[in-house]
């Protein structure tokens, strides 16, 4: 089944590498074809139901070539196929397309992406942080950042009630 | 419109009748911490922008410096009304990681407390919504029975809130005779309590009327939304992992999935009472034919300390001990990443976890179910009256602590 979804993906995208690893299927997608892969996958493919949005840095992973990854976990709610999407992306090139015209849930997921690391998504139709603080400026999910912050919570800045 | 477009933009100086309300973040119905910011005209929510990040503590980030043992006590304070969902589902993640096939006993225990906490979920959120829109003995009722459930929790793990009792391959605590004649006597009590509450509030005209009609959402709408769990359920999408994917032991047992067609807040609140039902059949299953055997994987996968008659007694015993509390030690994932998800009370809840080698996740990403349902919230207000604020945000069962983790 999923073999039939891999295929019909090469089909219009040209080959795609493929892992598996227990039982999950990977796919890796360049970011310029993402749109029209995720198109593919929702509308012929059926995977109605985006479970999740998240990404991965991979600073100082074992033999990782590229800084983040992407991942699309997808499913299909009349089949319970699933399949995770991948979009490695390199620094300075942190953007790709948004899917909230595909689907709508994808909006906050893409949000707290953004918030965590720093990654655009073009077309998100309300890029603004979500968990962290407006004027934040770190993305503390990356490696780089340390667990303790960098002061943020030391210097933030506080009125008190009479100032309020 | 957007779902979260600010809210200056679209306020336009001909419509100046039209309000604010700032609702939180310190309100009795939001329960702990997330502001709404109303649009209002009169009595009508015109638009509703949420605002969240209050409760934001950096789980995933503390999950990135703990080991896959200690991180339990983190996740069990992500959803902390229903814990061990959240424990078994990241020690699901991880064995899947690890590719370890947990023993049956193991399974079965995991089975029975996570419907445990599915029913402790269910009960403070038809509870609560209960109490939000008037009905506090509903709420005394529920809130008795979860305090049982609690009494059960404490006799396994020592905790009544947090028992953060899972491991990975297997689970700190067997259960002692006490613990089944305590769940036996569950067993027994609570469909009368549930009778009850269904009672007090199914054909209850005021509930009716602040939950029939309010907050409808289609079932294609909430696929398309990420939803999932009793709030999908309540729409007619009919997935349920425990019948769609069987993890854990739910292949062995009868149970119905429970959906509604109207997809409003009483629908929802009509799912999750009929999902305690559901979940005391599975509960009652399960509590009769544990398996015999082992609770923990043997030492071969290296995971769980052995019993100490084995590491007195064999050196293998004896190796796999200090290999695993030695500091540097530990045991050895492979360079893989993997998501596993299980059906918690709130919707499918999942873990992605990145393994480097060393016994401590690379990233442990938490699918978090009250985010996604969250952000459905502007959608399903918009043109309700302020007073169904309470009985929409009770109807999502939004945990603060999940939502900004």
């Amino acid at each position: 089944m999923t073999n039939a979804s891999i295929s019909a993906l090469s089909a219009r995208i040209g080959a795609v590498s493929t892992t598996e690893f227990r039982g999950d299927t990977r796919v890796i997608i360049g970011k310029e074809q993402l749109l029209d892969a995720m198109q593919l996958l929702k509308d012929d493919r059926g995977f109605d139901l985006l479970v999740d949005v998240t990404c991965v840095d991979y600073l100082n992973y074992r033999d990782a070539k590229n800084r983040f990854g992407l991942a699309y976990l997808l499913a299909n709610t009349a089949t319970n196929e699933r399949l995770t999407v991948r979009v490695l992306l390199d620094e300075p090139h942190l953007s790709v397309p948004s899917m909230v015209p595909l689907w709508a849930g994808a909006n906050w997921l893409e949000r707290e992406v953004f918030d965590m690391f720093g990654i655009r998504f073009e077309g998100h139709p309300d890029l603004r942080r979500i968990l962290m603080p407006e004027e934040f400026t770190a993305f503390p999910l990356r490696k780089d950042y340390p667990l303790q912050g960098r002061g943020e919570r030391h210097n933030f800045q506080r009125i008190a009630r009479a100032e309020a | 419109m957007s779902i979260a477009e600010p809210i200056a933009e679209s306020s336009s100086r001909e419509s100046d009748y039209v309000w604010t309300l700032n609702f939180g973040p310190q309100h009795p119905a939001t329960h702990t911490t997330l502001r709404i910011v109303l649009k209002l005209d009169g009595e009508r929510v015109i638009d509703a922008v949420p605002d969240i990040g209050y409760l934001h503590s950096g789980f995933e980030k503390t999950g990135e410096h703990l080991n896959y043992n200690q991180y339990v006590t983190i996740t069990d304070r992500m959803n902390y009304i229903s814990p061990v969902a959240n424990a078994v589902a990241w020690h699901g993640a991880v064995e899947k990681l690890l590719g370890i096939e947990i023993t049956p006993r193991c399974k079965y225990l995991r089975t029975i407390v996570t419907e445990l906490a599915r029913i402790s979920d269910h009960l403070l959120c038809t509870g609560a919504m209960g109490l939000d829109t008037g009905a506090f003995t509903f709420f005394l009722y529920a809130f008795y029975q979860r305090e049982v459930i609690y009494d059960i929790f404490e006799t396994v793990s020592g905790q009544r809130f947090h028992p953060s009792m899972t491991r990975v391959g297997g689970l700190a605590y067997d259960f002692t005779p006490l613990v089944i004649e305590k769940i036996r006597t569950f067993l027994k009590n609570f469909p009368q309590t549930l009778d009850d509450m269904e009672r007090l509030l199914n054909r209850n005209r005021i509930f009716v009327d602040r939950t029939k009609g309010v907050g409808i959402l289609s079932g294609e709408r909430a696929t398309n939304m990420s939803a999932t769990g009793p709030i999908a359920r309540a729409s007619g999408v009919t997935r349920d992992l425990r019948k769609d994917e069987p993890y854990l032991a739910y292949a062995d047992f009868d149970f119905q999935i429970c959906c509604a067609k109207a997809g409003d807040c009483f629908a929802r609140y009509y799912v999750r009472m009929a999902e305690m039902r559901e979940s005391l059949r599975i509960v009652a299953q399960a509590i009769e034919n544990i398996p015999a055997g082992p609770l923990n994987v043997g030492i071969d996968e290296r995971t769980t300390l052995p019993p100490k008659s084995q590491v007195y007694q064999t050196i293998e015993g004896t190796i796999t001990h200090f290999e695993l509390v030695m500091w540097n030690r530990g045991f050895v994932v492979p360079n893989e990443e993997t998501y596993a998800a299980i059906e918690s009370p709130n919707g499918e809840l999942g873990f992605y976890v990145v393994g480097d080698g060393s016994d401590v996740a690379y990233r442990a990403r938490t699918r978090p179910p009250s985010f996604i349902h969250f952000s459905l919230f502007p959608e399903l207000i918009r043109g309700h009256t302020l007073s169904d604020v309470v009985a929409v945000l009770g109807s999502l069962n939004i945990i603060a602590a999940e939502l900004d983790r």
